[in-house]
């Protein structure tokens, strides 16, 4: 449910669902995604999930605020959870030259290497949402041991295909981005294919990711 | 398919095509896009009887130098634009917000956006582009768009696949009106900030920093005191969103914004003043004013009409 709905500037309704981030809240949050998605209402033109908020916008030359505001809190949500989830396995390399933050993650966690990733491998992964850039997941729960945070300088470049840790999070870069998550390794997999305007994006909200090592090697080979 | 082109002898510094953006997939990561000025963008395809929705070349800074190939073809530029025309070559200084006609061999060289960001060049006719998601707009960061997603390079061809012939030379005086104060609304975290972090975000002057592109524009000056946590639960974000990072200097989501960030919101620009907001260029000096939601809805119908009247003027 909705705990509380505030504008955020004048072209949006700022839909707050509660602060924790869990698999049931996230789960409200894709309810209502799909149900206002379903309805169509006019002058609405983007809609935002994330871990526990829905963000709505709308054209402020045809709507406003509290028009959909109303419309909002007089809608029939769908019950049931759209199917057609997927179960996907993404190929990471975890070359030194890709875990570009292994020896700060093994002072921070106090654990070595090889205990960060059996366990990062071992983990079944939700994506909660996708965003930030183009197709990007943010995919959670990591145990509480591997739990650190964002670097204190975010890096101007994350090369793209990094996939990242933070918090309770793992990511993974689909572009050439600034970024301050934690990178592990690499998947030389393309996560956004920008030629399908149906279905671009690899994964997506609800899907359930887990990470298989690769060798430099099999890297290296993998596209060709 | 006519013949007609332009070739870029110099693409400029961020030349892209872009028309009114894409709707409806923020929630994949993808952003509005679209010309960051909408107000010129309009003005444009309406001085070249276009559809109001057409592609045009928006360019930053340093515009480009086009020569033009092909029978005739109306141009116009718009914004606060020096620029020069070459027609059967003699160079003449040229005005924004009048047409010209241009025939084979003609050429169009922007020098410069004048105390401002973007200019607008459009053409009487359609570039011949293809859509993304219903859209020509550029987004180089995710190489979505025309062009393969990417800005203008130096020597391209940029094809023209139809001409609008008979069109009538135009021309409006309209001046670009400058704002040193912009006007906000609070965010959904306003309250993460102390009362001096508070007062100082609404009552100093910050400088735009260099770092700005049509992702966000950075801002330097007094830093901004967090007092309850520095990250969020990442969550959507707007164009327009002011963030404010751990260090303190406050961030504007500006068209082809990241969909999803983390740092906490402190206000959001009000509507009314998006258009003249993305105009102001590095090393200027602004100030942000709180106004109510009410105000901005009042302010943003306003301008709106304003536009309108502007565009039945001509």
């Amino acid at each position: 449910m909705i705990k509380n709905i505030s504008n955020l500037g004048d072209a949006a309704l700022y839909c707050d669902f509660g602060t924790e981030v869990n698999k049931q809240i996230n789960s409200e949050v894709i309810k209502y995604f799909n149900s206002i998605k379903e309805k169509n209402i006019e002058g609405i033109n983007n809609l935002t999930p994330s871990y526990n908020k829905l963000i709505i916008s709308y054209d402020l030359r045809v709507t406003n605020f509290s028009e959909i505001k109303d419309k909002i809190e007089k809608l029939n949500v769908i019950k049931a959870v759209k199917t057609g989830n997927k179960n996907l396995e993404i190929p990471v390399c975890c070359d030194t030259s890709f875990s570009l933050d292994i020896e700060r993650l093994e002072k921070k966690l106090n654990l070595t290497k090889k205990d960060i990733l059996s366990n990062f491998f071992d983990k079944e992964f939700f994506c909660y949402m996708t965003g930030f850039i183009a197709g990007l997941p943010f995919l959670g729960d990591l145990d509480e041991n591997l739990r650190a945070e964002r670097l204190e300088t975010p890096r101007v470049k994350v090369p793209k295909g990094s996939v990242g840790i933070t918090e309770q999070f793992a990511n993974i870069y689909t572009f050439e981005s600034p970024g301050g998550w934690n990178i592990i390794g690499n998947t030389p997999l393309e996560l956004f294919d920008s030629s399908k305007e149906k279905d671009p994006n690899l994964i997506n909200p609800g899907d359930t990711i887990i990470f298989k090592q690769i060798t430099l090697e099999e890297y290296k080979n993998y596209n060709e | 398919m006519s013949n007609n082109y332009f070739e870029t002898i110099r693409a400029g510094v961020n030349t892209t095509f872009q028309d009114k953006g894409r709707n409806n997939l923020y929630h994949i990561g993808i952003p509005f896009s679209g010309a960051m000025d909408n107000r010129n963008y309009l003005l444009a395809n309406k001085l070249v009887g276009n559809k109001l929705d057409l592609p045009v070349i928006e360019f930053a800074y340093q515009g480009p130098l086009l020569r033009f190939y092909g029978d005739k073809i109306n141009i116009v530029i718009t914004g606060d634009v020096v620029f020069k025309i070459k027609q059967n070559n003699k160079e003449i200084d040229g005005n924004c917000y009048e047409t010209y006609e241009l025939r084979n061999e003609d050429e169009i060289n922007i020098l410069s956006t004048n105390k401002s960001v973007y200019g607008y060049l459009a053409i009487s006719g359609k570039f011949d582009l293809k859509l993304q998601w219903g859209s020509c707009s550029i987004n180089t960061k995710a190489n979505i768009g025309s062009n393969d997603g990417k800005k203008l390079k130096n020597e391209q061809k940029i094809k023209i696949s139809k001409v609008n012939e008979n069109i009538n030379k135009k021309k409006i005086n309209y001046q670009n009106s400058k704002i040193e104060n912009i006007r906000i609304i609070k965010g959904t975290n306003f309250d993460y900030f102390s009362e001096d972090g508070k007062k100082i975000f609404l009552e100093k002057k910050y400088t735009v920093s260099k770092l700005s592109d049509r992702m966000g524009m950075r801002l330097e000056g007094p830093k901004i005191e967090n007092i309850v946590n520095t990250n969020i639960k990442s969550e959507g974000l707007l164009k327009g969103v002011i963030q404010v990072p751990a260090d303190g200097n406050p961030i504007i989501m500006l068209s082809d914004h990241g969909t999803i960030g983390g740092y906490p919101k402190i206000a959001v620009v009000a509507s009314v003043d998006y258009d003249r907001l993305v105009q102001i260029s590095p090393g200027s000096k602004i100030k942000f004013k709180e106004i109510e939601l009410s105000d901005a809805e009042t302010l943003f119908k306003l301008y709106e009409m304003e536009t309108q009247n502007l565009i039945s003027q001509i």
